[in-house]
């Protein structure tokens, strides 16, 4: 069982959810590999769908304007999706600079 | 007593207005602040009246909601309303198209996507499938996307065959199905695309706009990527018809509410001039099924004009209303955030709403009584 805080920005504490709150990613039976952002977001889209839909496509792809932090560190930096999320790590959710 | 509703969706929410008489609006909004709306549907098969709107977050992707209450709460539904299944491996950029079926269908709503794809709702608008009869056609992968994306930006459900359905797709052309979506071909015929070496190729043509005939509904107007075509046989032929045109370029294009072979478009100079001709706001109207367009009316600006009218920027109300043939509205809005409007079919213009938003999507009707 992995236990994550996800932190949201004010723009998507109304889709459905809370700014901050914790999630419980448990692990499949038999496995032992890391939990990684993609097992987060699989677990958002049955608890939170209309928040996990914000955040990636329906091809699971995190979309383009969305960064998501792993205990600081932009996950395009460190493996994207498939980025591990250690035990009491903190997801956070930030929108790029971008529109006008 | 009548009310109209007037829906404005622009690139940072939409604005609802209403009026009892298409001249006094009271206006609330943005309602889906900050979403590029680019559908609208105004469903009024069914009592209340329901408002779909499809729109796409910059940062949070497509979002598609309803209200039954004229704007004043909004249903999101918790599992999406509109996307790819897995097995299509594709992701809805934008909702360019709802589109409410035929009266005998009452729960039926097209959505037309980008990329190029259609999908139908059985439940109002609450979920839509995928049409696997058009994204399975062979010549999907070969379809191109304009400036404004792959998109399929038109869907016509014939009033009186609820199987027949035409579409438009940027571009890919015209796409007919007689049997309710199973099965679909190209029907471009007629129609020029001046952008590649083969002017007149089966499909691949840069449609941008068709509507419709109110009163008969086998007549078609199409505003073309170059050129504006008519067509008298549902879409089979198609026919150059530009006459007294100022320029034949443009995006916005609607029907009369109930007069046959009347329609209203917006012309733009040209493909790499897309601007109105002389900076002139200018609505040009035929009452002959195309064969002859004039200009339609006067109180547009006739000077420093440079905005442009969208492809579903233009709408009308009072649909069916023959008998009450002073009961109608015409309507369009612009880039640059102005609504305008005519209640005397297209004689007479005044500015309706400005400093909106860049207006995408514009539709009206007359809400249904007992519905206030």
């Amino acid at each position: 069982m992995t236990l994550v805080t996800v932190e949201l920005p004010a723009a998507l504490a109304t889709a459905g959810t809370r700014g901050r709150f914790g999630v419980e990613i448990a692990a499949p039976s038999g496995l032992t590999t890391a939990t990684t952002v993609a097992d987060v977001l699989d677990v958002l889209a049955l608890t939170h769908p209309v928040l996990e839909r914000r955040l990636r496509d329906e091809t699971g792809q995190v979309r383009r304007f969305v960064n998501l932090y792993v205990d600081g560190e932009d996950i395009r930096r460190t493996g994207g999706p498939a980025t591990p999320v250690p035990d009491g790590a903190e997801l956070l959710v930030v929108p790029s600079v971008a529109g006008g | 007593m009548t009310q109209i509703l007037l829906a404005v969706g622009t690139d940072k929410g939409l604005f609802l207005g209403t009026s009892a008489d298409r001249t006094t609006w009271s206006w609330s909004g943005p309602h889906l602040p900050m979403a590029r709306v680019a559908a609208i549907g105004l469903d009024t098969r069914r009592s209340p009246l329901r408002i779909l709107t499809g729109g796409r977050h910059e940062h949070w992707g497509p979002v598609v909601m309803h209200s039954d209450d004229l704007g004043r709460t909004w249903v999101e539904e918790e599992r999406a309303a509109l996307r790819f299944p897995d097995s299509a491996d594709a992701a809805v950029a934008q909702v360019w198209q709802l589109q409410p079926g035929p009266p005998e269908r009452p729960d039926e709503v097209w959505a037309g996507v980008e990329p190029a794809a259609l999908f139908r709702s059985d439940d109002g608008g609450a979920s839509f499938g995928l049409v696997r009869g058009l994204w399975d056609h062979p010549h999907r992968p070969t379809w191109m996307p304009g400036f404004g994306g792959l998109c399929l930006h038109t869907v016509l459900p014939h009033p009186e065959d609820p199987d027949e359905v035409l579409v438009g797709i940027s571009t890919g052309g015209v796409y007919r199905t007689a049997d309710g979506g199973a099965t679909w071909a190209p029907s471009n015929t007629g129609i020029e695309a001046r952008f590649q070496p083969d002017r007149y190729p089966e499909y691949g043509q840069c449609v941008h706009k068709v509507t419709r005939d109110s009163a008969e509904p086998s007549r078609l107007f199409l505003q073309n990527h170059g050129g504006v075509f008519t067509s008298t046989d549902d879409g089979n032929t198609w026919h150059l018809a530009t006459d007294g045109l100022p320029a034949d370029f443009g995006f916005g294009l609607v029907a009369h509410p109930f007069r046959a072979g009347t329609a209203f478009l917006f012309p733009l100079q040209a493909d790499a001039h897309r601007l109105p001709p002389e900076g002139k706001a200018r609505v040009y109207r035929t009452d002959d099924g195309g064969d002859t367009w004039v200009e339609s009316g006067t109180g547009l600006p006739d000077s420093g004009f440079y905005s442009v009218v969208l492809r579903d920027a233009m709408a009308v109300d009072g649909v069916g209303s023959l008998d009450q043939p002073d009961q109608l509205g015409i309507y369009f809005g612009t880039r640059s955030g102005e609504v305008w409007g005519s209640t005397d079919e297209g004689r007479r213009w005044s500015r309706v709403t400005e400093h909106l938003p860049d207006v995408l999507c514009v539709r009206a009707t007359v809400v249904p009584d007992g519905q206030r």
